[in-house]
C-alpha cells in the first residue's frame, strides 16, 4: 500500500545561495502493507523525521518516489481522507484558538460531511479514545498531555484513513500515560484496520505496538526486521541499540 | 466575545479603548458635534480666550478652536487610519506569502523589502511629496509606500513561526490546500501580532502627519488639521502660548491612548487567556481563597 | 548511620496569585552520598519541590517549612548568601539543555562565567578545569565544543556539558531535574552512565527527578513517589520496585513493567542492560 522507492533528500547548507548540500536520506526503500504497523527506529539525526515529512507529502524527495496506493504521496488529492498524522508535541498540534470540537471538525469538513453527521461522529470518537463530551468546548492549553494526545488521535482517526503516521507520538508523555496511549492505538487499529508508521527512538515502545521495524542511522536503513525476531538482528548498530535499553 | 471580556477586565485598556472609540465617533460625526463652522473666520474674535460660546477660544483668524480640533480628527486620525489599513494590508499580503512559502519567494520578496527599507522614511516621504505636490492625499500615499515594507517584515517573522506549528503540518498532511490553511490557521493566529504592530505604527503615523502639516506639506489651509494648527500657533508662540495647548494635547492624548491600547491588545489576544466556561468558575473560586502559613521566600 | 545532607520538613508550596496549593506538606531526607529519586507524572510537584529547595521558584510561588542543608536552614539565608551556595554547594542540572544555555553565547563563555562566579582562579585555570571536566564526561574535542553555540550541539551533549560543570563545581548535592527526558535512547543511556560515574567519582549526594521508572531503577537508592503534590510513598529502590504498597506506586511500576515484560518476551527472556 505504501511503497518508498530509493528516496533521497538533501538540504542546502548555508542559506539560500549556499553551495554545499547535506544529504539527509540516502536511497531509502521499504514497504508498508495494509493493516500493518511498521516501526521506524533511529536516534536524533538519523533522518527519521525527514522521512516522516516525505511520507506526509509535506516535502518532496529529490530522487526516488513515495507511492501511496500507486499514486504520489506529494499530491494533495492522494492524501485527502487516506492519510493522517499524530505528532510529538501535543501542545502545538492543535490551533490554540480552536476548541477541541473545532479541531476535530476540520478533517471531517474537508471530506464534505454534513453538520449533523459530524456532531454524532465527534461524540463517538471522543468516547473511543477514552474522553467524553465535556471535552468538546475545552481549549488545548486546558488539557493535560495525555488528554491532548488523545484528542489528536481522535482527530487523526476521524476520517478512517488507510495510514496514520505517528511521529514520536508517545515520546513526550509520562510513563503510565504512554502505556495507556499505546494500548489505545492498538485497539483502534483492531477496530479500524488501518496501518501505522510509528517513528520513534524508543525501541521498547516500538516493540510493544509494531509488527515490523526498520532501523535507521545517518539516513540509511541499517536493518529491517520482524519484531518477533528482534533478538536475531545482525547489524552492529542494531545490537548496540538493543544493549542500551534501560 | 472573549477578547472584549479580557480588555474590559484591564482598566487601563478599557479607558484607552473608550478614548479612542470616542475620538473616532466624534470625528466621523464632526458636523453633529462641532458647535461652529471650523472655517468661519471672525476677525473681531481674534485670539479670544475661552468663552461660553467658544469653549476653547479662537485662533488668529477668529475661528473656533474646538470646532477645528473636532474637524481635525478627520485628517489627523481617521485618514491616517485608512492609510494604516492600506499599508498593513499590502504588508500583510507580502508577509504571508514570504513567511508561508519560504524558499525563493521569501528571498525575492525580502530583497524588495530591504530596498524599500533602506531609504530613510522621512526623507523618502518628503521626496514623494516633493514630486507629487503637497496635500493630504499625497502624504498618505507616501506613508503607504514607506510603511508596507516594515509591516511585511514584522508579519513575515510571526508567520514563519506559525507556519512551522504542528497544527499546520497536520492540515497539510491530511490534504488541505495552501489557501485554506492560510485562511483558517495562519491568518487568525497572526492577527494579534498584526493588530499590535498596527497600533504601534498608528501612533507614529499620527505624529508624522502632524509633523508634515506643521512643515506646511500636509493638508492645506484653510482645512483644519492638528499639525497645521500647531504651525499656526507657532507664529504667536510667545505672545499667545495657549494656542498651542489644544492641538498639542489632542495629539498627546490620542497617541498615548493608542499606545496603551496596543499593549492591552497584546495581552488580551493571548490564546492562553481563553477559557471554557468551567474554568472561569474555578478561577473565581480560587481568587476568593485565602493564603495561610508563614512565608519563607 | 549516615548523616542527612538534606532534610526537608513540612514543606508547603502555594501559588500566591491564585491561592492554589501546589504541595500541601512534604517531608523527606537525602542521605549523605545517597541518591533520592522523586518520581511522578507531570504536574505532581516534583520540579516545584526541587526549585523550592534551591529557592528558584518564580515570584508568585511561595513556600514555608524547613529546608536544612547540612544543618543550615536555607530559608533563613539572605539572598546574597544563598546565591553563593547555589552552584557551589547545591547544583542543579536542568531538563532541556537547549533552553538551559544562552543561545547567543558560546558554551565556553558560559562555563567560564559560572566558574568565575564561585572561584577566584585565573582565566587559564578556569579553562583547564572546564576542559578537564568535559574530558571526564567523555566529550570529545572539548576545546572545539567550548567554541560552539548551544544550537550546534545535540541535547545529549548539552546535558553532558551541564554534568561537566557540576563536576568542576564539586557540589555536595546535585539536583538533576528530568535530565534524560528530552533525549533519545542512546543519549539517555550515555547520560545515565555519566551520572553514575559522577556519583562514584565525587561521592556527592543526588536528587534525581524523573517520570521514567527505568532510569530511576538504575540510578536511585531511595525512591519517593509524588502525586498531585503529595508524597504517596517513600522507600528504598528495592522495596518500591518489588513490593510497593500504595496503589498509585503499583500502577506506575506496573505500567513500566508491562512494556518491559513485552519486550523481554520478544527478546526470548535475554537480560536487558542492568547495572
Amino acid at each position: 500500500m505504501l511503497i518508498v522507492d530509493r528516496v533521497e533528500k538533501s538540504y542546502r547548507k548555508g542559506g539560500m545561495f549556499g553551495r554545499e548540500f547535506q544529504k539527509v536520506l540516502h536511497g531509502i526503500s521499504f514497504e508498508c502493507g495494509q493493516g500493518e504497523c511498521l516501526g521506524v527506529i533511529g536516534e536524533s539525526g538519523s533522518g527519521k523525521s525527514t522521512l516522516g515529512r516525505l511520507l506526509l507529502g509535506i516535502e518532496k524527495p529529490d530522487a526516488g518516489s513515495v507511492l501511496f496506493e500507486g499514486e504520489k504521496a506529494g499530491e494533495r488529492r492522494t492524501r485527502r481522507g487516506r492519510i493522517s498524522a499524530v505528532f510529538q508535541d501535543y501542545a502545538s498540534s492543535i490551533n490554540p484558538f480552536y476548541t477541541v470540537e473545532k479541531a476535530m471538525k476540520e478533517p471531517l469538513k474537508l471530506l464534505g460531511m454534513s453538520g449533523r453527521d459530524i456532531d454524532v461522529k465527534i461524540d463517538v470518537l471522543l468516547h473511543q479514545v477514552g474522553l467524553d463530551e465535556s471535552y468538546r468546548s475545552k481549549y488545548p492549553h486546558e488539557l493535560s498531555g495525555g488528554e491532548a494526545q488523545r484528542v489528536c488521535i481522535a482527530r487523526a482517526v476521524s476520517t478512517e484513513p488507510k495510514l496514520i503516521l505517528l511521529d514520536e507520538a508517545v515520546s513526550s508523555l509520562d510513563g503510565s500515560v504512554q502505556l495507556q496511549v499505546l494500548d489505545l492505538l492498538k485497539s483502534l487499529r483492531q477496530t479500524y484496520g488501518m496501518s501505522y508508521v510509528f517513528i520513534t527512538h524508543d525501541l521498547q515502545a516500538a516493540a510493544y505496538i509494531c509488527d515490523r521495524a526498520i532501523i535507521m542511522r545517518d539516513g540509511r536503513i541499517e536493518e529491517t526486521t520482524d519484531i518477533e525476531r528482534l533478538k536475531d538482528v545482525q547489524s552492529d548498530y542494531a545490537r548496540k541499540l538493543l544493549s542500551m535499553i534501560i | 466575545m472573549n477578547i472584549f471580556r479580557n480588555v474590559w477586565k484591564d482598566k487601563l485598556a478599557f479607558l484607552s479603548m473608550s478614548v479612542v472609540a470616542a475620538i473616532v465617533i466624534v470625528g466621523l460625526f464632526a458636523p453633529v458635534f462641532a458647535p461652529h463652522d471650523p472655517n468661519e473666520a471672525n476677525m473681531e474674535l481674534r485670539f479670544a480666550s475661552a468663552s461660553w460660546e467658544y469653549w476653547l477660544g479662537n485662533d488668529h483668524l477668529g475661528r473656533c478652536i474646538l470646532s477645528r480640533i473636532i474637524y481635525g480628527i478627520r485628517p489627523s486620525v481617521l485618514w491616517v487610519f485608512v492609510a494604516l489599513a492600506a499599508s498593513a494590508a499590502i504588508g500583510a499580503a507580502v508577509g504571508f506569502l514570504a513567511g508561508y512559502f519560504r524558499g525563493r519567494t521569501d528571498a525575492v520578496l525580502m530583497r524588495i523589502c530591504d530596498v524599500m527599507l533602506s531609504f530613510p522614511g522621512y526623507v523618502m516621504s518628503l521626496a514623494v511629496v516633493g514630486i507629487l505636490g503637497a496635500g493630504l492625499d499625497n502624504i498618505l500615499i507616501a506613508f503607504v509606500l514607506m510603511k508596507w515594507a516594515w509591516f511585511a517584515r514584522v508579519i513575515r517573522t510571526s508567520v514563519m513561526q506559525y507556519a512551522e506549528a504542528d497544527y499546520v503540518r497536520f492540515s497539510r498532511a491530511i490534504g488541505t490546500g495552501h489557501i485554506a490553511i492560510m485562511a483558517k490557521h495562519v491568518v487568525p493566529v497572526s492577527l494579534p501580532d498584526i493588530a499590535v504592530a498596527s497600533s504601534s505604527a498608528f501612533g507614529s503615523m499620527i505624529l508624522q502627519i502632524s509633523g508634515f502639516s506643521f512643515l506646511g506639506l500636509g493638508i492645506q489651509a484653510p482645512h483644519a488639521e492638528w499639525g497645521m494648527m500647531l504651525n499656526e500657533a507657532r507664529e504667536v508662540m510667545f505672545s499667545r502660548p495657549g494656542l498651542m495647548l489644544a492641538p498639542g494635547l489632542a495629539i498627546v492624548i490620542v497617541v498615548s491612548a493608542v499606545n496603551f491600547l496596543s499593549d492591552a491588545l497584546q495581552t488580551a489576544l493571548d490564546p492562553k487567556l481563553m477559557k471554557s466556561g468551567k474554568k472561569r468558575q474555578e478561577q473565581a473560586a480560587a481568587a476568593s481563597a485565602r493564603l495561610e502559613g508563614r512565608e519563607v521566600a | 548511620m549516615a548523616a542527612n545532607v538534606l532534610e526537608v520538613s513540612h514543606l508547603h508550596i502555594w501559588d500566591s496569585h491564585t491561592g492554589r496549593t501546589i504541595v500541601p506538606d512534604s517531608s523527606f531526607q537525602v542521605k549523605e552520598g545517597g541518591c533520592l529519586a522523586i518520581v511522578g507524572e507531570s504536574g505532581s510537584g516534583k520540579s516545584v519541590t526541587c526549585r523550592a529547595v534551591m529557592r528558584l521558584n518564580k515570584n508568585g510561588v511561595r513556600h514555608s517549612g524547613d529546608v536544612l542543608f547540612k544543618g543550615v536552614n536555607l530559608g533563613e539565608l539572605p539572598e546574597k548568601e544563598m546565591r553563593k551556595w547555589r552552584g557551589k554547594r547545591l547544583c542543579m542540572i536542568m531538563q532541556n539543555g537547549m533552553r538551559a544555555f544562552d543561545p547567543s553565547r558560546v558554551i565556553g563563555a558560559q562555563c567560564r562565567e559560572t566558574l568565575a562566579q564561585h572561584y577566584d582562579w585565573s582565566r587559564s585555570d578556569i579553562e583547564a578545569a572546564v576542559i578537564g571536566a568535559m574530558e571526564r564526561v567523555m566529550l570529545k574535542e572539548p576545546a572545539s565544543i567550548m567554541n560552539k553555540h548551544p544550537h550546534q550541539l545535540s541535547g545529549g551533549m548539552l546535558q553532558r556539558v551541564m554534568i561537566a560543570l557540576a563536576i568542576a563545581l564539586e557540589p555536595d548535592l546535585i539536583i538533576a531535574d528530568e535530565p534524560t527526558t528530552a533525549l533519545d535512547a542512546i543519549s539517555q543511556y550515555e547520560v545515565v552512565e555519566q551520572l553514575l560515574r559522577l556519583r562514584e567519582d565525587l561521592g556527592c549526594s543526588m536528587i534525581f527527578v524523573s517520570h521514567d521508572l527505568g532510569v530511576v531503577r538504575k540510578v536511585a537508592d531511595e525512591v519517593m513517589v509524588m502525586k498531585d503534590g503529595e508524597i504517596v510513598e517513600k522507600g528504598t529502590s528495592e522495596a518500591i520496585f518489588s513490593e510497593a504498597r500504595h496503589p498509585y506506586t503499583r500502577y506506575l511500576v506496573g505500567s513500566k513493567q508491562a512494556l518491559s515484560r513485552h519486550f523481554n518476551r520478544i527478546m526470548g527472556g535475554e537480560a536487558v542492560a542492568h547495572r
